[in-house]
């Protein structure tokens, strides 16, 4: 029940700071895992921590290269404007019939505007009663 | 020197190094870095801003052309009109300031008008369409103005490559990305007419005068007299059902004169904002002018009541800023009914039979015919 627009860009380059730091980083890890399967197949008791410390190490970086990354890459996401429809209600003025009509909101439509289409039931006549946009997600609370 | 155990190769020793180097430059350049992931986060809001605000200019066009069907490509008196500003009244001698404002806001909105009837010419005399265009462009130069805001910091910020500058930006971000959210859902409300959070007050009003009769009062609001529990309620508004919030001020002035202050009590009906764990269509009540706006209006309404020392009581309606200017939200349409008990009871409880009591119902009428 969402009409959505979609915009996407391409714009997404990356400043040559953040590249060189990002370069560094991934090189440094490369490295760090490099020496860690090095290490791990050397052996010995003592070899096997440094093999875990330096593969921790290395995967810690490649994880800051890849959040760089992708900060720098979140400006190509699609921005959305999402406009819910509107609803008017319209409601028969004849007491008893209580006749209710709900369709989508028409440029022209107000609150209080007596319709020239007669109700569909009794022949009386109509009025729009309210105008209004249903919201479905519910909003995030916090328990406090 | 070595970080890991059992490891003296030089290989390790270079690596080691490294990690030395790597770690005294971060001492050195870690704000940097930190500024750049800021700079970033300001880039893509600035980004979805300029969207934001382009949409907003195309809604505003296509609406003047689909309802006043210039002669002439109507952009480029639109653009102009987009960056429009106001000044201020000087305020160094602060006397009779609200009445120079009232001026410059009446100068605004007259010259708004004339732009609008002259960007078209096909509704050049039906009131409810240009108030609604009035206001679709005031939605889109709300947007413009924003996005330039935030564009001049952001540059500023880079020129000067200042922390300082791009942290302040960065910080309010959320609430303004939050008020330009609002503006764009606001715009396409405005292009259709349809009633907005902030015309509860008014929808509430009509509901009051539904069936009375109605006369024109100064400016832009409408009055009606109701028989309501005994006492004599006159009920006021803004004309609608154009998107307008009339001079609420000036009107329950006039009314209060014609009355010769014979009022017991004044009930104003708002939509307030909410605070944040506070739910949309929360009813609550106060006292004192339940008004927005720059002021104007508050200070009229405060210095006649003070005057014939009315009582003031307020009704609002719990809204965000989103809320208020966007569609009407069911909660906040379905806050009517309860409102009007509320008045009922007000009434009731705090006047006596025959009394005149006035109420008020604040807020754009956009929508929301009497
Ligand atoms: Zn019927």
């Amino acid at each position: 029940m969402t009409s959505q627009t979609q915009t996407k860009t391409t714009n997404n380059k990356i400043s040559s700071y953040l590249m060189l730091i990002i370069l560094i980083v991934v090189a440094l890890a490369v490295v760090a895992l490099f020496l860690a399967v090095q290490t791990f197949i050397e052996g010995g008791s003592d070899n096997q921590l440094a093999a875990i410390m330096l593969a921790g190490i290395g995967l810690i970086a490649l994880a800051i290269a890849g959040f760089l990354i992708h900060q720098s890459r979140k400006q190509a996401a699609e921005v959305k404007l999402e406009i819910p429809k509107v609803m008017t209600i319209i409601e028969c003025q004849n007491k008893g019939c209580n006749n209710k009509t709900i369709r989508e909101f028409q440029r022209g439509d107000y609150v209080f505007k007596e319709l020239d289409v007669t109700c569909p039931k009794c022949n009386g006549r109509q009025m729009i009663t309210a105008a209004y946009k249903e919201i479905r997600e519910k909003e995030k609370t916090y328990a406090v | 020197m070595s970080l890991i155990p059992g490891s003296d190769s030089t290989i390790f020793q270079v690596f080691n190094l490294v990690l030395y180097v790597f770690f005294i430059g971060f001492i050195f350049y870690g704000q940097k870095l930190q500024m750049y992931i800021m700079i970033r986060e300001v880039e893509n809001s600035l980004h979805k801003l300029r969207i934001t605000k382009d949409e907003g200019r195309k809604i505003a066009l296509d609406t003047i052309n689909e309802i006043g069907k210039p002669t002439t490509d109507p952009s480029a008196r639109v653009d102009r009109c987009l960056d429009y500003f106001t000044i201020g009244p000087q305020g160094m001698d602060p006397q009779g300031i609200v009445y120079k404002l009232d001026h410059i806001l009446d100068v605004r909105d007259d010259r708004l008008k004339e732009e609008v009837r002259l960007l078209a010419p096909q509704v050049i005399n039906d009131e409810v369409q240009i108030n609604n265009l009035e206001n679709t462009l005031e939605a889109a130069m709300a947007l413009n103005y924003i996005y330039k805001v935030v564009r001049h910091y952001y540059i500023q910020g880079r020129k000067t490559m200042s922390l300082y500058v791009i942290m302040q930006l960065q910080m309010i971000l959320p609430m303004v990305m939050k008020e330009a959210e609002a503006y764009a859902s606001a715009l396409k409300a405005f292009a259709y007419g349809q009633p907005i959070g902030d015309s509860i007050g008014p929808l509430i009003a009509s509901k009051l005068m539904y069936g009375q009769e109605v006369r024109k009062v100064p400016k832009d609001c409408v009055v009606a007299t109701v028989p309501f529990e005994g006492r004599t309620a006159l009920v006021l508004k803004a004309e609608g059902p154009g998107g307008n919030v009339g001079k609420p001020g000036d009107a329950i002035e006039a009314v209060i004169e014609e009355q010769q202050g014979k009022l017991a009590c004044l009930i104003m009906i708002d939509a307030g904002l909410k605070l944040e764990g506070e739910m949309v269509g929360e009813v609550s009540e106060g006292i004192g002018s339940a008004i927005g706006g720059p002021g104007v209006d508050a200070f009229k309404i405060e210095e006649k009541i003070t005057k014939y020392k009315i009582r003031n009581y307020a009704i609002i309606v719990k809204e965000d800023i989103g809320d208020a200017v966007s569609p009407m939200r069911k909660e906040i349409n379905d806050a009517a009914d309860k409102v009007i008990e509320r008045v009922r009871d007000m009434v009731k409880e705090r006047t006596k039979e025959g009394d005149t009591v006035l109420i008020v119902g604040v807020g754009n009428s956009i929508g929301v015919g009497q």
